[in-house]
C-alpha cells in the first residue's frame, strides 16, 4: 500500500481552524468567565491630571448593600509597583512605574484610586459615586517637549525636567560635518500624534485564590501570559511563580496595548487574597481610553542633507517621546531602540545621529502600539524622501530609487547599532507597486485634472521594519531585562496526534491555523491531527508571547526544531525495528523508510505508538516522542515593501477622499496568504487611520477630549477601501521557514503613504508638510493660511 | 424590578429584573448567552447586536424591561440544525474575522441588512455596516464575506474566490 503524498499545507490559503468557535458565538473571551462566588471590582478613577489626594472618605461606598470592600492606595503598599522591563540600553533612566492604585498623587486622568468590589458590577458602579475624595490640583504639562523646559510642573522628584532617558545613536560628529558640507539641506519639525490601540475588547482581569496553597491564577485578556506571571510574582508580589497560574483566554484583539502588566492585574489578585473569593474587572471602553496605554506621541525635528543629484548624505533627527505619567512595561525600550535603530530606513544614508529624550507628562502611559518605534520612524524618513524630492524637483520614485540600498549590499548594517538588515531587495517592490498603480498614466492624469481645479495626489511609501524581536544578547544589550527567545514543546501521542505547546499565541493572527501547516508538512501527518495548544503558563514551557511580529519567525522556528528533533529520534527508533542503520533511513510523507527500499517503512503513527509503550527501546533511548526547544535566533528580520495611494483633495472643503490603496509586501515565504493577507489588510488599516482620523487629544488640563468611541475615530467601513495587495518574495536567511513577518508591515508602511498622497495634491497651493490626522479640518486650515 | 417574558433563539424565558438592566448584560449574565460582547459604553461599536424581532439592535443601548414580549436572536440561534448561516460560512470562508470579538454583532448587523438589500453593492455593504467597527480586518474582508452570503442567500453558486 502506498498511499499518495500528502498534500502540502504551507502556502495554502487555508481557512482558519479557528473560526468555527468565533462564529457561532461560543469564543469564551475575559468578560465571558463566571466563577462560583466571584466578586466584581470598579474602579474610582482621577477626574484630574494632576493633583494631592487630601483625603478619601470610603465610608458611604462601604455601608452600600452588596459591596464587599473599598480599597484605596495605602491598602496596596504590601506589593511593589509594577516593573519596567526595559529601560533604554546604555544610559541611565529614571524609572517610576505606577502602582495598583494612586498614593497621595495622582498624575493622570484616569490613575486608579480607589476600587470597590461588591457582589455584581451595577453595585460596585454605584458605591463608586458614594467615594468622596479631597483633591490638591497640581500644574500640568502634557506636551513631551514642553515638559523639558523651565517652569514645568515636576511628576517625579526622581526625575528632573521630567526626563526619564537622553538617549542618541549614530555619529554625531560626522553627521554635523556632513550637514556643514552640505550641497542641499531640508528640515521639518514632525509630529507623530498620539494614538489609542484600540483593541474591540478592552482589558481586564479575573483573579482567583486558593488559600490552602496559596496559588493564584489570573486570566487576564494579555499577549503575553508567561511575562505575566513572571513580573506580578517576582517583581509585584515577591512570591515564587509557581504560586500563579496566567491563562489568557480568547483575546478580542491586542495591538501592543496587552503586551503590559497592569495595575488591575494587581488589584484583582490582592482583593482576591484579601477577600479569598474570585474577582473580576473589565474596563469599559473610556476605562480603556483614559488609563490603559497609549501609542506614538514624538515631536520631532527632522534635517536631511545632501547633493543635487538626489543622494542622500546626511540624517539627523531630535525627537521628544512622551512616555506618559508613568512607565508602562516596555516603554524606552520603544523610544529607543525600536524607533531610533532604523530611522534610515530603506536608504543608505552614510552619515546619521538621533537624539531621544523621552518625557513624563499629565497623560496616560504610552507603550508600543502596532509597529511600535517603526511607524515612527518610516513615516520620518518617509515624509522626509517626499520633502528631499520636491526641493530638488525629482520624482519621489526616483528619490526613493537612487537612494536604496543595494541587493548585493545585504547584510546590510545602518551604522546606528541594529543588528544587520537580513535580506532586501527594495527595487522590485517600488517597480511592482508603481506598475500596479500605472504611475506613468496616473501622473498624467494628475497634471490633466489639476488644469480641471481637481487635486489628485500620489504617495509613495518605501518601508523596512524589524521583525522577530530578538536575540536576546542583542536586546540585553538594548537595556532589555529578560530574554526574547521562545519556546515549544511538541509530542506525537500514541495514536499519532500531534500536539505542540508554543509560548507565541493568537489574538486574531490564525496562529493555530498556520504552526498547523508547518508542523503538519514537516512531519507529513495529516493537518487535522496536529493540535497547536497555548496561552495557559500551566503545563507549557515558558515563553515570551506574541508582539513584535515574531511569532511564526520566533516561536514558529522554535516549533520546526522541535519537531526535527521528533523526526530524528523516530528515525533512531525506526532503525532499531527496521534492522537498518540511521543514516540510511528517510523521513518522508509521514514514513521512515530505507534508502531504496521503500517497503522497509514504519510511519510516524507506528513509531509513535512503539515509543508510548516503550516495551523494546533501543539502548539509551527513552520512552515517547516529545521534546523541547527553548529557541533564540540569530537575527530579527526585515520584511519591506512600497505602498502607493491615490487621494483627491477637494479644496474647498479639505475633505479627503481615498481612492487606491496599493501595497506590495515583501514578507518572505508565505504560511498561508489569506492570513498573511489579513494582516496587512487591518494594518494598513490602522496606518491610515493615524493619517486620516486618529488623534488622541489631551486639552492644556489634562483632560482627554478624545475619550470615548464618538469622539476617537476609529475607521468604521466606510472610511476605508478596498486594498490591492501584492507581493515580492524575498526569503529570509534567519529562519528554516524564510519567513519575515507580517503582523505590524501593514501599520509601518502606510501612515506615510497617505500622507505623501495628500500632500502632492496639495503641493500646487505650495503645501510641503502637515500634522497628522489630516481632516478636513484640518487640511482647510492649512491651505487658508497657505492662500495669506 | 420588572417581570420580562422574552424569546431568546427560540425559547421563552420569563425572569424579573431590575429596572435598569441592560438587554446585553441580561444575554449574557443571565441567559449565559455570552456570544453577544460589549466594546464600547456609547453605542458605538456595535458588538453588542442582536436581532429584536428581527431588525438590528444594539443590546447595550436597551433595556432588557423594554423587550416584553419581544422575539430576540443571538449569534448563539444563528446557525440551524447545526448547519451555519450563510454569514457565518461567508465570513469562515473569506477570512472576514481575526480576534472574532467584532464578529458576533457584525454578522447579526449584517443579517439585517441583507434582510433589507439582498443584493447590496460594496458600498452599501460599507454603510449598512458603519455602526459596526472592527479594528483587525480593515473591513475589506468583511465586505468580502457579506457578499459572499447575500450570493449564496440568493441561490448562486459561492466560492470565497468570487465573493
Amino acid at each position: 500500500m502506498t498511499p499518495s503524498a500528502p498534500e502540502r499545507m504551507v502556502g495554502q490559503a487555508l481557512k482558519r481552524r479557528e473560526d468555527p468557535l468565533l462564529i457561532t458565538g461560543q469564543g469564551s473571551f475575559l468578560d465571558d468567565i463566571k466563577l462560583t462566588g466571584m466578586a466584581h471590582a470598579a474602579v474610582l478613577r482621577s477626574p484630574y491630571a494632576h493633583a494631592r489626594i487630601r483625603s478619601i472618605d470610603t465610608t458611604q461606598a462601604r455601608a452600600l448593600k452588596g459591596v464587599i470592600g473599598v480599597y484605596v492606595g495605602a491598602d496596596m503598599t504590601d506589593v511593589n509597583p509594577l516593573p519596567c522591563a526595559w529601560p533604554a540600553g546604555g544610559v541611565p533612566n529614571n524609572l517610576v512605574t505606577p502602582r495598583a492604585l494612586a498614593v497621595d498623587v495622582v498624575r493622570f486622568v484616569g490613575e486608579g484610586v480607589a476600587l470597590v468590589v461588591a457582589e455584581n458590577r451595577y453595585i460596585a458602579r454605584d458605591a463608586l459615586d458614594l467615594i468622596d475624595v479631597d483633591y490638591e490640583p497640581l500644574g500640568v504639562v502634557v506636551d513631551p517637549e514642553k515638559a523639558t523646559m523651565p517652569g514645568a510642573p515636576l511628576l517625579h522628584e526622581s526625575a528632573p525636567k521630567n526626563i526619564c532617558v537622553e538617549w542618541a545613536a549614530g555619529d554625531r560628529q560626522g553627521t554635523n560635518a556632513a550637514f556643514n558640507g552640505a550641497q542641499v539641506t531640508v528640515k521639518e519639525r514632525i509630529v507623530n500624534q498620539r494614538l489609542m490601540p484600540t483593541p474591540m475588547e478592552t482589558r481586564g482581569s479575573v483573579a482567583k485564590y486558593e488559600s490552602s496553597t496559596k496559588e493564584f491564577t489570573l486570566w487576564t485578556s494579555s499577549q503575553a501570559p508567561h511575562v505575566m506571571r513572571l513580573l506580578l510574582t517576582a517583581f509585584v508580589f515577591g512570591i515564587p511563580e509557581t504560586k500563579l497560574r496566567v491563562i489568557a483566554p480568547n483575546v478580542g484583539g491586542g495591538f501592543g496595548q496587552k503586551i503590559f502588566s497592569y495595575p488591575d492585574m494587581v488589584f484583582c489578585m490582592w482583593a482576591a487574597r484579601k477577600l479569598n473569593r474570585p474577582v473580576k474587572y473589565v474596563e469599559d471602553r473610556s476605562e480603556n481610553f483614559k488609563s490603559s496605554t497609549h501609542g506614538r506621541d514624538h515631536v520631532t525635528d527632522v534635517e536631511i542633507c545632501g547633493t543635487r543629484d538626489g543622494k542622500i548624505t546626511g540624517l539627523r533627527v531630535k525627537t521628544y517621546a512622551g512616555m506618559g505619567a508613568y512607565l508602562s512595561t516596555i516603554a524606552p525600550g520603544v523610544a529607543t531602540t525600536l524607533y531610533g535603530r532604523i530611522i534610515t530606513g530603506v536608504y543608505k544614508i552614510p552619515n546619521v545621529h538621533i537624539d531621544v529624550i523621552a518625557t513624563y507628562t499629565n497623560t496616560a502611559m504610552v507603550d508600543a502600539y502596532r509597529g511600535a518605534g517603526r511607524p515612527e520612524a518610516s513615516y520620518l524618513i518617509e515624509r522626509m524622501m517626499d520633502r528631499w524630492a520636491v526641493e530638488l524637483g525629482m520624482d519621489p520614485a526616483e528619490v526613493r530609487r537612487v537612494n536604496f540600498i543595494q541587493p548585493n549590499e545585504f547584510p546590510y548594517s545602518n551604522g546606528l547599532g541594529l543588528l544587520p538588515y537580513d535580506s532586501g531587495n527594495y527595487a522590485p517592490a517600488l517597480d511592482k507597486a508603481l506598475a500596479a498603480v500605472g504611475y506613468t498614466n496616473m501622473r498624467a492624469e494628475q497634471a490633466a485634472l489639476r488644469k480641471q481645479g481637481r487635486y489628485l495626489g500620489i504617495g509613495i511609501s518605501s518601508y523596512v521594519e524589524i521583525c522577530g524581536v530578538a536575540p536576546t544578547a542583542w536586546v540585553s544589550k538594548e537595556g532589555w531585562a529578560a530574554g526574547l527567545w521562545e519556546s515549544s514543546n511538541v509530542r506525537v501521542h500514541l495514536t499519532g496526534q500531534v500536539v505542540v505547546t508554543t509560548g507565541s499565541l493568537p489574538h486574531g493572527q490564525g496562529l493555530e491555523t498556520t504552526f498547523a501547516q508547518i508542523a503538519a508538512d514537516e512531519l507529513g501527518v495529516p493537518y487535522d491531527s496536529v493540535i497547536i495548544e497555548h496561552s495557559d503558563t500551566a503545563g507549557t514551557p515558558f515563553g515570551y508571547g506574541t508582539y513584535g511580529s515574531r511569532s511564526l519567525a520566533v516561536g514558529g522556528t522554535a516549533m520546526f526544531k522541535s519537531v526535527q528533533k521528533i523526526k530524528e529520534k523516530a528515525k533512531r527508533l525506526a532503525a532499531h525495528l527496521l534492522e537498518a542503520n540511521p543514516n540510511d533511513l528517510i523521513f518522508a510523507d509521514g514514513k521512515i523508510s530505507v534508502k531504496g527500499s521503500p517497503d522497509r517503512a514504519k510511519s510516524l503513527g507506528e513509531i509513535a505508538a512503539y515509543a508510548s509503550v516503550g516495551a523494546n527501546l533501543p539502548a539509551g533511548e527513552e520512552p515517547f516522542l516529545d521534546e523541547t526547544t527553548y529557541y533564540d535566533p540569530p537575527n530579527c528580520t526585515f520584511p519591506f515593501g512600497t505602498h502607493i495611494c491615490i487621494v483627491e483633495v477637494t479644496p474647498e472643503t479639505g475633505q479627503v477622499d481615498l481612492k487606491r490603496y496599493v501595497a506590495v509586501d515583501d514578507v518572505g515565504n508565505i504560511i498561508n496568504p489569506l492570513v498573511v493577507h489579513g494582516q496587512l489588510h487591518g494594518g494598513i488599516a490602522q496606518g491610515i487611520a493615524q493619517a486620516l482620523y486618529e488623534h488622541a487629544v489631551y486639552d492644556d488640563n489634562g483632560q482627554l477630549l478624545s475619550g470615548t468611541l464618538m469622539d476617537y475615530a476609529i475607521p468604521n467601513a466606510g472610511m476605508l477601501l478596498n486594498f490591492e495587495i501584492g507581493h515580492t518574495v524575498t526569503p529570509s536567511p534567519v529562519n528554516p521557514m524564510g519567513a519575515k513577518g507580517a503582523g505590524e508591515a501593514g501599520t509601518i508602511g502606510s501612515a506615510q503613504c497617505v500622507m505623501n498622497a495628500i500632500i502632492d495634491a496639495l503641493s500646487p497651493m505650495g503645501v510641503r508638510h502637515m500634522q497628522m490626522p489630516a481632516t478636513a479640518q484640518r487640511v482647510w486650515n492649512v491651505l487658508q493660511a497657505q492662500a495669506k | 424590578m420588572a417581570k420580562v417574558t422574552v424569546t431568546v433563539n427560540g425559547t421563552s424565558h420569563t425572569s424579573d429584573v431590575e429596572d435598569r438592566t441592560l438587554l446585553v448584560h441580561f444575554l449574557r449574565e443571565q441567559l449565559n448567552l455570552t456570544g453577544t460582547h460589549i466594546g464600547c459604553d456609547t453605542s458605538q461599536c456595535g458588538a453588542c447586536v442582536v436581532l429584536v424581532d428581527g431588525k438590528s439592535a444594539k443590546s447595550c443601548t436597551t433595556l432588557a424591561a423594554r423587550c416584553d414580549g419581544a422575539s430576540i436572536t443571538t449569534i448563539e440561534g444563528l446557525s440551524t440544525d447545526g448547519t451555519m448561516h450563510p454569514l457565518q460560512e461567508g465570513f469562515w470562508e473569506c477570512h472576514g474575522l481575526q480576534c472574532g470579538f467584532c464578529t458576533p454583532g457584525m454578522i447579526m448587523a449584517a443579517t439585517d441588512l441583507l434582510a433589507q438589500n439582498p443584493n447590496p453593492t460594496d458600498e452599501e455593504i460599507r454603510h449598512g455596516l458603519e455602526g459596526n467597527l472592527c479594528r483587525c480586518t480593515g473591513y475589506h474582508n468583511i465586505v468580502r464575506s457579506v457578499q459572499y452570503a447575500a450570493a449564496k442567500m440568493r441561490g448562486e453558486a459561492v466560492s470565497s474566490q468570487n465573493a
